[in-house]
């Protein structure tokens, strides 16, 4: 197991607000390999998000975490902030959806792009500089000594996306944590997002990608993880998850796709803050009985894990 | 990069400048009276037709409006606004006299509402909805609220009568900045209040930017994120509120530098009206006037210049 780069262990978040408590996530388990590129999908509303703000330890500042996140074998969920400054941009990264909101509009780009490199490498102004231009060459930013000099609304939305990309890999970081790269994209653009994505995974930088797009996550995946109202129910190496999908939720979640007949799912997405008793899914299963109450363990089954009681 | 877009603003001023000196030398028709009639009354009431006639020819008041107002200009524009009925003295001299000190106080009043308002209005927006932010807020409310005259009186009756820190009013021959803390302090807190407000509420915005998030996701500690990144944007929006608090303080708070005793633009103003020193009005006025023009123009121009969107559309 040397090659774990980020493993995170009975991790939970919870918001209080006004309407109560949101369970956004519970008790997540999981590990992503050096090198390997790791999805996390399920519906909107479903806690992903702050599940990988929460491994950034940037959640809303009145969010409460329980558990534990190891980077490289560091428990990073317990670095003072100041410490986990070192490992922000440097160790694992995030690159967000939309570039235009990420960058600072009043800032140069070529600016932005070399702070990481500032902040963690310990170069000079001059060498950042270059190595700036150098990484804006790298995804076809072009010429980049005029570019980087330019400010974010002077970019097109596809070179702006690239300069997020150039901008989240300044540091050589391990991990790439990306939001929703696709949402609101047409299909040529999702085309170009995930040639850079893999371009940069195949630099050996891993990913948690965080996505509602099946489609994106099955064209740049080696594992994939499915979160419901909070819990991650099942998690699987690509092919036989697309192939058989154990959790009820998975099955319905893949037959909701185009290629498969766009079967929606049958009742309405549950509340997060009056989660339903015993299996979250259970009010929308068509496999229910009626242990389904009570909490079902995470099974192991060749390698794969699922939350239902159907495998225990 | 000051290109088209700078000579442009510079052509617009051009009819504006014309129809403010238009206005300002038109003062003294609106105004009830005739300055001859005024000027040569006798203190017991009476006047003589052929010294009132002769003023009137002397100072050209006997030509048509128009031939007044355009040999005005044609001076006006070489820096020559007249003289001054009562005194004689150059009104451009005195005017430029009394800006320079009504200047002097306003930059000692601007240094005191920058510092208080941007630290102020930016710890109230980092810890908003704490009780540090609603004693901001109040204390905003305060200065926002408090007339300057009151204020200018309780400083005045702490700092002046009970501690004898600082002189209650006088000039100190314009040098003495001992003199100037008060009066400025006045007109420093009541601009500070309104920006404040400005400050606090453009600094909450852009602290809810995506962008800021990403900031932090770089790795850079909290008070370079706020630095770099958040104030920078949020100060932004408030240059128009400083370019008009500017305005005013140039202009001269007349109840300011009355109360402080400061021979400033605001006090030259309304003595000259209360004097019927017409020459002196005129020339004040349009002074006054050409002074906010020029700031309000500044103030676009750095507005741009800090604006890189409209900077580059504007621009090229
Ligand atoms: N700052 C916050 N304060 C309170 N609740 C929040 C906050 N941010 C998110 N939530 C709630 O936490 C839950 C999980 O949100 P999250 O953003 O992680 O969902 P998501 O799976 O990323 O959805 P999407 O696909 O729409 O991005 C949601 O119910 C959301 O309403
Ligand atoms: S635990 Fe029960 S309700 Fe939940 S998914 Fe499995 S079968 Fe359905
Ligand atoms: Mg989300």
């Amino acid at each position: 197991m040397s090659d774990v780069l980020l493993k995170v262990s009975d991790v939970s978040v919870t918001i209080p607000t006004e309407q109560g408590t949101v369970h956004a996530v519970d008790d997540a388990t999981f590990s992503i390999n050096k090198r390997e590129v790791f999805s996390l999908i399920g519906e909107s509303g479903s806690g992903k998000s702050i599940l990988g703000q929460a491994i950034m330890r940037l959640l809303p500042p009145n969010a409460m975490f329980s558990g534990k996140v190891e980077l490289e074998g560091m428990e990073i969920s317990a670095l003072s902030e100041k410490e986990m400054q070192k490992v922000r941009g440097k160790t694992v990264a995030s690159i967000a959806q939309n570039p235009y909101l990420a960058m600072n509009p009043g800032i140069r780009v070529g600016t932005q792009v070399a702070e990481p490199m500032q902040a963690h490498l310990g170069i000079s102004k001059e060498d950042a500089k270059s190595r700036t231009c150098r990484a804006l060459k790298y995804f076809d930013i072009i010429p980049p000594e005029v570019r980087e000099r330019e400010y974010p609304f002077q970019y097109s939305g596809g070179m702006l996306q690239r300069a997020m990309v150039a901008m989240g890999t300044a540091a050589d970081p391990e991990l790439i944590i990306a939001d929703e790269p696709t949402k609101g994209v047409d299909v040529l653009k999702k085309r170009n997002i995930a040639a850079i994505f893999q371009k940069v995974a195949s630099d050996g930088c891993a990913f948690l990608l965080i996505t509602h797009d099946v489609g994106f996550a099955r064209a740049m995946s080696d594992r994939i993880a499915v979160n419901y109202c909070g819990q991650i129910i099942e998690i699987a190496e690509k092919e036989p998850f697309f192939k058989e999908p154990l959790h009820p939720y998975s099955q319905a979640l893949l037959g909701a796709v185009p290629e498969r007949g766009m079967h929606p799912i049958p009742g309405p997405s549950p509340s997060m803050i009056e989660v339903p008793e015993g299996c979250r899914f259970h009010p929308r299963c068509p496999h229910k009985t009626d242990r389904c109450l009570t909490n079902p363990p995470v099974v192991e089954i060749n390698g794969r894990f699922v939350r239902c009681w159907m495998y225990a | 990069m000051l290109n088209e877009y700078f000579i442009r603003r510079v052509l617009y001023l051009i009819p504006v400048l014309i129809f403010i000196s238009f206005m300002s030398f038109s003062l003294i028709y609106i105004a009830p009276g005739d300055p001859a009639e005024i000027m040569m009354t006798s203190p017991s009431g009476g006047y003589d037709e052929a010294a009132v006639e002769a003023f009137r020819i002397a100072h050209g008041l006997d030509q048509p409006f128009y031939i007044q107002y355009f040999n005005w200009l044609k001076n006006a524009a070489v820096g020559d606004f007249g003289y001054s009925y009562m005194s004689e003295q150059s009104v451009f001299e005195t005017v430029l006299n009394a800006f320079k000190n009504t200047l002097k106080l306003s930059v000692l009043a601007l240094a005191i509402a920058l510092v208080i308002a941007i630290p102020f209005g930016v710890v109230s927006a980092l810890k908003h909805n704490t009780i540090v932010d609603d004693a901001c807020r109040f204390g905003a409310l305060l200065g926002v609220s408090m007339p300057n005259f009151w204020q200018a009186y309780l400083m005045i009756i702490f700092f002046s009568v009970i501690v004898h820190w600082l002189p209650a009013s006088g000039f100190g021959h314009g040098t003495d900045i001992r003199y100037m803390i008060l009066p400025a302090a006045v007109l420093g807190t009541g601009a500070a209040a309104v920006m404040m407000r400005m400050i606090r509420s453009s600094m909450l915005d852009v602290m809810g930017k995506e962008y800021i998030q990403t900031a932090r996701g770089k790795g850079l500690s909290e008070k370079i994120v706020i630095i770099r990144h958040a104030l920078k944007n949020a100060l932004v929006p408030v240059i128009t509120v400083i370019g008009l608090s500017i305005g005013f303080l140039l202009n001269g708070s007349v109840v300011v530098e009355t109360i402080f005793g400061w021979s400033g633009i605001g006090n030259l103003v309304v003595d000259s009206i209360l004097s019927h020193d017409y020459m002196m009005v005129q020339g004040s006025v349009l002074f006054v006037a050409v002074i906010f023009l020029l700031i309000n123009f500044f103030v676009d121009l750095v507005y741009v210049w800090a604006n890189p969107e409209i900077r580059y559309d504007k621009t090229s």
